[in-house]
């Protein structure tokens, strides 16, 4: 592709390096920046960090469990660990990791020179870069008054009235409270930034049918957001009035209900997980095809299904709230409504499987990251349907088979993706390749030990042991499957540390990479690695969804047989 | 399933070990509903590893791309049908049992018995035989001959709780301001163990459950001896003295005494227990002794103070609380 | 990229992005609206003890007020898009001070509430859904306001002009909003709830 690109103007290509200078300088360019590359890298290493501190979490959650009676953390501190590790996990790892991903690519995917607002763009990472710190900081700053806690300690649906003054006297709770209504704040501008510029900044050609399938679910993610993360602030609010203006939403004794805020949260909890998943499809969708060297198969019902689940997924939140006492009709209703996402969903496994039927599969990293999130995804929508059938959820409901089933979708479907975007999308972002051979261990020890860990959490919560608890009986049954859901927990560790190893030995030492190392079809592989900061010396022009495709095969391009 | 029998004797509280209707109707729902998914999950995994070993890239190939194909209106209509079908079967069954366990009327023969919450132990009252207990629920075995059902009714002293024996029921959640109800059947005596199911605070794991299934006559001799009043010997005034003159009476209720605390369990016939702390420790003398000189042995976040009592007034009040049978 | 071939019969025409990003802004803060409304219908007459939303007055002037500034930003848009830079300013004006007026009765409202029935966010439910409900609502008004008077400020030292009629615009979409909010904050709060 090199001989391809257009030379670029000397002045440009002066600013493109301007990097290069004194280590002051070089932080300054990236604290200023408005350039949606480097914010989108800001984003993933902003997760990235977190993700490290929450998987330190989850590994002394994991210790404290691994034998009954255990007593390596107090109860109190499990209980900020557990919260702590949710938390950061969705709104510091999942959510900025993903807007990270469509930071950067959006614009180089749909032929743009930066996002719709550079400027918001970067206030709003900055903004969830202070959700995160304020959070983080509650260990300091969250010994209250009353000298109760540390960290959040409600758990990470922070079940009313457990949040009222009367149960968490300090000022964790408020921690909590403010720091996800801050990066929720960014997280909106990142929503409504990503909805303006696919709709607004595509090069010519590059109608919506044309839009490569990430684009297609980043937008229908975005959307999304706007109307999940605001219920979630809007619920927070009232939790701050009670907790300081003494107000009485979730206060039982003045007629105030916990349900409200039950509901509240689910409204945002649930599409919450669409939000956090749909990514995961968009990636997919982009390295499936590639690896499989076949075009994506029913690109306009992948777009329809992909949409079908966003709708759908604002009408299931009380499938959350099988437990709580709804009639028999609500109940019922929810099942449906539940059911109902099993369809689109099967549809988008099916349109992968007909990729790859007939392709050539090349199985580097990206694609055996790939590999593994079909088959979870597969899994975990499966254990999905189980615990949508409102009985059998009146037993598994907040037991260790919720967790194993929402780690499926989180883990394996998820972070198997979001390994897998690093790994297709690393040289793009840096210019060298990652080393395969760190990639095959990485992979093969993270899926060893994911399916030690998470296959048993099953088992487990199906005899009976309840979630959120900092130690258990030794006379039911539990011991030796949770030893052996620890010790997968350090196989994962083990592996997450040769993946960190990974990114910074290849940084350093790592094959050149050229600009479209994986023969790929999408505009982004058309630009130097990394990109300058221009992006397109040339407003591109596309016919069809795979410009790059049209590029190679002139003989045989792509915008013959779309229609 | 199998691992986890590998830890000696042990009464796992296993959902697929049902003991009651509602769990049994459960149970039932779940074998059918692991019948339709593992189907799925065998026919698309298989599907899945095929096309994966069967298109994976050789080095033998020819250099040129493979056949593209963008799409098959066809093929998409015939992949959403299937999961339409599938979701119908499953939705029809799942509403049935739904109804059956959610809607199922109560017989004249049922007991009552009120569940309340606390942060961290629960509550027992049976309204129409007069009784108050907490940490162990004492039922009936309900027999085809003599159906004699359980109906909870469930509340909250504070915040969210939820009652779970897996062999019994499902759970259903104890929430302020919000009654709910369970029911169960059970038709084999012995204990079955369960506990909150909802997080409520630091000892949320210490919330234990224990449930007595009694035959007829177990159960009416446990009544019997709940109504009683508080035993008072005189051989343990001392002790008694002291439960009255410190805060203890301030939170705990004796029948028959001036403590008419209602924060803490009900102590009348805390002999009648075997375990103390809502299941945290075996209910003995020296379990007793560890506990009242300071709840965070067992507990800690206990909302029982340690009363800072010397040495001999803690022999004293155990002394009196092992007359309370 | 120089060898794709370039389309230059296609016609080719994006949204302003001002408008879809103000749009997007607009839907999120539904979303807000959205479950303060929700839980403000739910607890009509929940309150345990305390004053009831009998005690409320129809606030009819300052309705008319909020409702007619809509009207008057309306036609300072078509006045800007023509380059009636004197008529826009006068209408722009107009639109604060209607503004400034509802924000002034709502402030007189409170304090009736406030010191003559004795109704703040912790008397009862009643208190707490209605101050955050209208609260959140006057909020937005104060935003609006603030992005109006800055306007008005470029205005008066003569630096808008037509060109900038597209920006304007979606600043008024956004006073729109705040219009429109307030018919469902008037329906639930003083006609439904009442």
């Amino acid at each position: 592709m090199a001989d391809q690109t257009l030379p670029i103007p000397a002045p440009l290509i002066g600013e493109a390096h301007a990097a290069s200078g004194t280590w002051l300088e070089w932080l300054h360019s990236w604290v200023v920046t408005v350039d949606h590359k480097k914010l989108g890298i800001l984003y993933i290493v902003y997760s990235l960090f977190f993700l490290l501190v929450a998987g330190a979490e989850a590994m002394a959650i994991r210790i404290q469990l691994a034998f009954p009676h255990s007593h390596f953390v107090s109860p109190e501190a499990y209980d900020e660990l557990f919260t702590m590790h949710g938390t950061t996990m969705i709104f510091l790892v999942g959510m900025p990791i993903l807007f990270g991903f469509a930071n950067y690519l959006v614009p180089l995917m749909i032929g743009a020179r930066d996002m719709a607002f550079p400027r918001l763009n970067a206030f709003s990472f900055w903004l969830t870069a202070f959700g995160g710190l304020l959070l983080y900081f509650s260990i300091v700053g969250g010994f209250g008054l009353y000298g109760m806690g540390n960290a959040p300690d409600i758990g990470w649906f922070a079940y009313a009235p457990l949040t009222a003054r009367a149960f968490t006297p300090g000022h964790n709770t408020d921690y909590w409270a403010l720091a996800l209504i801050v990066s929720g704040f960014g997280t909106l501008g990142t929503a409504i930034n990503i909805i303006a510029t696919t709709l607004c900044m595509r090069c010519r050609g590059m109608t919506l049918m044309r839009m490569p399938l990430f684009v297609w679910l980043l937008l229908v993610v975005s959307v999304m957001t706007l109307v999940t993360i605001t219920p979630l602030t809007a619920a927070q609010v009232m939790l701050l009035i009670d907790r300081y203006l003494g107000g009485h939403f979730f206060d039982a004794q003045a007629g105030g209900s916990p349900m409200v805020w039950i509901h509240f949260f689910w409204i945002f909890g649930h599409p919450e997980v669409y939000v956090l998943v749909l990514p995961a499809f968009a990636i997919a969708n982009e390295i499936i095809p590639v690896f499989a060297r076949k075009a994506i198969f029913g690109y306009p019902a992948m777009v329809a299904a992909s949409v079908g689940i966003g709708f759908v997924s604002m009408t299931v939140w009380a499938h959350h709230m099988f437990t709580v006492g709804m009639t028999s009709m609500g109940n019922t209703f929810f099942v449906l409504s539940t059911m109902v996402v099993g369809i689109p969903t099967g549809i988008k496994i099916f349109n992968w499987l007909a990729t790859l039927w007939g392709g050539r599969i090349r199985f580097a990293t990206p694609m055996l990251f790939a590999t593994g999130f079909l088959f979870q995804f597969l899994i975990a929508g499966l254990t999905g349907i189980m615990l949508s059938v409102a009985p059998w959820d009146w037993q598994l409901h907040n037991s260790y088979f919720v967790i194993a089933h929402f780690h499926y979708v989180l883990v394996g479907a998820i972070v198997f993706c979001i390994f897998a975007a690093i790994y297709y999308w690393y040289p793009k972002a840096t210019g060298r390749m990652l080393s395969e051979t760190l990639g095959k261990w990485h992979f093969w020890l993270f899926l060893i030990g994911f399916h030690i860990t998470f296959d048993t959490m099953h088992f487990v919560g199906m005899l009976g042991m309840p979630r959120s608890i900092y130690t258990y009986e030794p006379d039911r049954g539990w011991n030796t499957l949770n030893l052996i859901i620890s010790l997968g927990g350090f196989v994962q560790g083990v592996a997450v540390l040769i993946f960190a190893w990974n990114l910074i030995y290849s940084y350093v030492r790592g094959k050149e990479a050229g600009n479209d190392p994986w023969d790929a079809w999408t505009l982004e592989w058309a630009t130097p690695s990394p990109p300058p900061a221009y992006n397109f010396a040339i407003d591109p022009v596309v016919r069809s969804r795979r410009p790059l495709w049209d590029l190679k095969h002139p003989q045989d391009p792509d915008w013959k047989y779309e229609r | 399933m199998c691992p986890g029998m590998a830890d000696g004797p042990q009464s796992t509280p296993s959902i697929f070990a049902p003991a009651s209707t509602p769990a049994h109707e459960i149970y039932g729902l779940s074998l059918f509903v692991l019948l339709i998914t593992g189907t799925i999950f065998v026919s698309v995994a298989g599907l899945l590893t095929y096309v994966l070993i069967r298109y994976r890239s050789r080095p033998s190939d020819e250099q040129h791309e493979p056949a593209q194909v963008y799409g098959s209106v066809q093929v998409e209509l015939a992949w959403t049908v299937i999961p339409i079908l599938i979701v119908v079967v499953l939705f029809l069954t799942t509403a049935r049992i739904i109804f059956a366990v959610q809607d199922a009327p109560k017989p004249k023969t049922a007991l009552d018995v009120t569940v309340i919450g606390h942060q961290f132990w629960w509550e027992f009252r049976y309204p129409k035989l007069g009784i108050v207990t907490a940490n162990e629920l004492h039922i009936p075995v309900s027999t085809g001959e003599h159906p004699e059902p359980t109906y909870l009714r469930l509340l909250s002293a504070d915040v969210d709780h939820s009652f779970w024996v897996p062999q019994l029921a499902g759970k259903t959640d104890l929430i302020p301001n919000h009654p709910n109800d369970l029911w169960m059947d059970p038709r084999e005596p012995g204990l079955y163990l369960g506990q909150c199911a909802q997080f409520c605070g630091v000892e949320h794991a210490k919330m234990l459950l224990r449930v007595y299934v009694d035959t007829p006559e177990q159960f009416a001799a446990w009544v019997n001896d709940q109504r009683k009043p508080g035993v008072q010997d005189e051989n343990v005034a001392a002790g008694r003295q002291i439960f009255e003159t410190e805060a203890c009476q301030n939170c705990h209720a004796i029948n028959g005494t001036a403590a008419k605390g209602t924060f803490g369990p009900e102590l009348t016939h805390l002999m009648t227990r075997a375990t103390i702390a809502s299941g945290a420790a075996t209910n003995t003398p020296d379990n007793l002794r560890a506990w009242i000189k300071d709840p965070a042995t067992f507990k800690p976040g206990a909302l029982m103070p340690a009363m800072q009592l010397s040495d001999q007034q803690i022999d004293q009040l155990v002394a009196y609380l092992s007359t309370l049978h | 990229m120089s060898t794709i071939p370039l389309f230059t019969d296609e016609s080719w025409s994006l949204p302003s992005r001002g408008r879809v990003g103000m749009l997007s802004l607009i839907v999120g803060e539904c979303g807000i609206f959205t479950i303060f409304v929700v839980a403000y219908i739910y607890y009509i007459g929940r309150s345990a003890y305390g004053p009831t939303p009998r005690i409320l007055e129809l606030p009819i002037f300052n309705t008319v007020c909020l409702l007619s500034s809509s009207l008057t930003i309306w036609l300072a848009e078509r006045a800007i898009e023509h380059g009636a830079m004197r008529r826009f300013a006068a209408l722009w004006a107009l639109t604060i001070a209607l503004g400034a007026i509802f924000l002034g009765g709502t402030a007189m409202e409170w304090h009736t509430l406030i010191f003559r029935d004795h109704l703040t966010v912790r008397t009862n439910l009643f208190g707490t859904t209605f101050y955050s409900l209208v609260g959140l609502h006057a909020t937005h008004v104060i935003v609006g306001l603030i992005g109006l008077s800055i306007v008005m400020i470029f205005t008066l030292l003569g630096r808008v002009n037509r060109s900038h009629a597209e920006r304007v615009q979606v600043l008024a979409l956004y006073w729109h909003f705040v219009d429109a909010v307030w018919v469902v904050v008037f329906t639930v709060v003083y006609i439904v709830g009442r």
